[in-house]
């Protein structure tokens, strides 16, 4: 059944990067538990415009979780409460009538936040430029049954690739650290037979350029896997570690 | 030797350096305590233990400078990894939670690995840069521990080890890759249950000599 819940926001408003921001509070009344978190900010901006005032600027596109451009730091949750969930997939039956909820965007050096609640996040896209991909010749296509794949390790790949590459490994990290995000495509292509020629190659150059972007540091502190949307688990970091010795001690890749 | 510092220059490679390094010293700690457990044999067996350690001669001397190596690379990448780790969120949090990842030793591993730094420099400048001649270890360790804030100073100093021990060992396993979730459940106990030993069994070892020995 459902019912009708009011909540006192505060709200990340920044007009711009590099201009400084504060939270605003607002107040949501009569929000239906039955609304996802980026619903119940409509009906605040939907009120905000009638005002006439500058609606609260918010990443989202799909809004069912599989596309990775929402998110925010809820109560200081990267995407709420709730484990392996998107904001767009969080219902406002997670919140008790009264609450408080303070919602930021994404903090990291890495990302910079462009207005309000939505963040820069362009970094990703230079790590997944540096090495994200495998290399295919063109040509006839060979019989897609041609190379064997275990199913375990087709699995343990698939699991890696569920990344929707929201940034929320990145946000939770109390290092504000990219490695989840990093460990997580290295570990997808370095399982398949198709990533296994340019592994030691990809590892080194989006190790590098993740050091370079400004990401911080893993020190394990298992916050991502636990934050991630996709439940992808640090276990691909730790293969992307040995990944990364075995290719700076082995490889003939300078 | 480009290869060289572009491993261990970069985020992972400093990482293996903490994590070779912290192993290593948790093996010196359980030689250490190994060591010290010969107090329950009474002072003569303590005091034999360290004169055949110090018979060693070259070969402790080779051991004490491989430990000082250590631990400049332990401490000065350490400092770094700190001071990067806090640039890299300059616009802090309002509300910080956890999600459930975070651990007591975890979150306070730059700061335990501090203080454990100062203990050690405490704790040579007690027992081992001191005047050795016409006494025994044994009487200059009782000396000391007759003095209740020493054992206070210690006890606090062993639980600091043991909290810095319980993510450290793990995490090292972590780091350099060992990590499967077939094994990965028995590394972890095999850490909490070292650490405890840690604490426990040098934390238990200045009362024993200030009030049972
Ligand atoms: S809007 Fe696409 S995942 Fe949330």
């Amino acid at each position: 059944m459902s019912k009708s819940i009011n909540l006192t926001l505060k709200v990340w408003r920044q007009k711009g990067p590099g201009v400084k921001g504060r939270l605003e509070t607002y107040h949501a009344g009569n929000i239906s538990t039955d609304m996802s978190f980026l619903e119940m900010i409509d009906v605040i901006n939907e009120q905000l415009t009638k005002d006439g005032k500058e609606p609260i600027a918010f990443d989202h596109d799909c809004r069912e979780g599989i596309c990775g451009t929402c998110g925010c730091v809820v109560n200081g949750r990267a995407h709420g409460p709730e484990a392996g969930t998107t904001l767009c997939q969080l219902h406002m039956r997670h919140f008790d009538d009264g609450d408080t909820v303070v919602v930021e965007p994404w903090r990291s050096r890495a990302f910079k936040v462009i207005k309000d609640l939505i963040v820069d996040r362009s970094a990703f896209d230079k790590l997944i430029q540096a090495g994200g991909f495998v290399s295919v010749n063109t040509g006839g296509a060979q019989d897609a049954n041609a190379i064997l794949i275990p199913a375990e390790v087709a699995e343990e790949a698939m699991d890696a690739a569920q990344c929707i590459g929201c940034g929320a490994c990145v946000a939770s990290c109390p290092n504000a650290s990219a490695m989840l995000f990093v460990g997580a495509k290295v570990s997808q292509l370095a399982l398949l037979p198709q990533g296994k020629p340019e592994a030691a190659k990809r590892v080194n150059t989006m190790v590098r350029t993740m050091d370079a972007l400004g990401f911080g540091n893993c020190t394990n502190e298992r916050e991502c896997e636990a934050e991630c949307p996709k439940e992808i688990s640090i276990t691909h970091i730790a293969r992307m570690n040995r990944e990364f010795l075995k290719a700076g001690l082995t490889a003939g890749e300078k | 030797m480009n290869w060289v510092t572009s491993t261990f220059g970069s985020s992972i490679g400093k990482k293996v350096l903490m994590a070779v390094t912290g192993l290593a010293f948790c093996g010196f700690l359980a030689a250490h305590l190994a060591g010290n457990l010969t107090i329950y044999g009474g002072k003569d067996a303590f005091n034999a233990y360290a004169e055949k350690l110090h018979a060693l001669g070259p070969v402790l001397t080779a051991a004490e400078l491989g430990l000082l190596l250590f631990a400049l690379i332990h401490i000065l990448t350490g400092l770094t990894l700190f001071y990067q780790n806090f640039k890299s969120r300059p616009v802090r949090y309002k509300v910080n939670k956890r999600a459930g990842g975070r651990t007591l030793g975890s979150g306070t591993m730059p700061y335990t690995g501090l203080l454990l730094l100062c203990f050690v420099v405490f704790h040579l400048l007690n027992f081992s840069f001191v005047d050795k001649t016409g006494t025994t270890i044994f009487a200059i360790v009782s000396k000391a521990f007759a003095n209740p804030l020493y054992v206070l100073v210690y006890i606090f100093a062993m639980i600091v080890a043991a909290v810095h021990v319980s993510h450290g060992f793990w995490s090292a396993f972590q780091t350099i890759g060992a990590s499967h979730p077939k094994y990965m459940p028995l590394v972890k106990g095999i850490g909490l249950v070292f650490s405890l030993i840690i604490g426990i069994g040098f934390g238990f070892l200045p009362i024993y000599i200030s009030f049972i020995a």
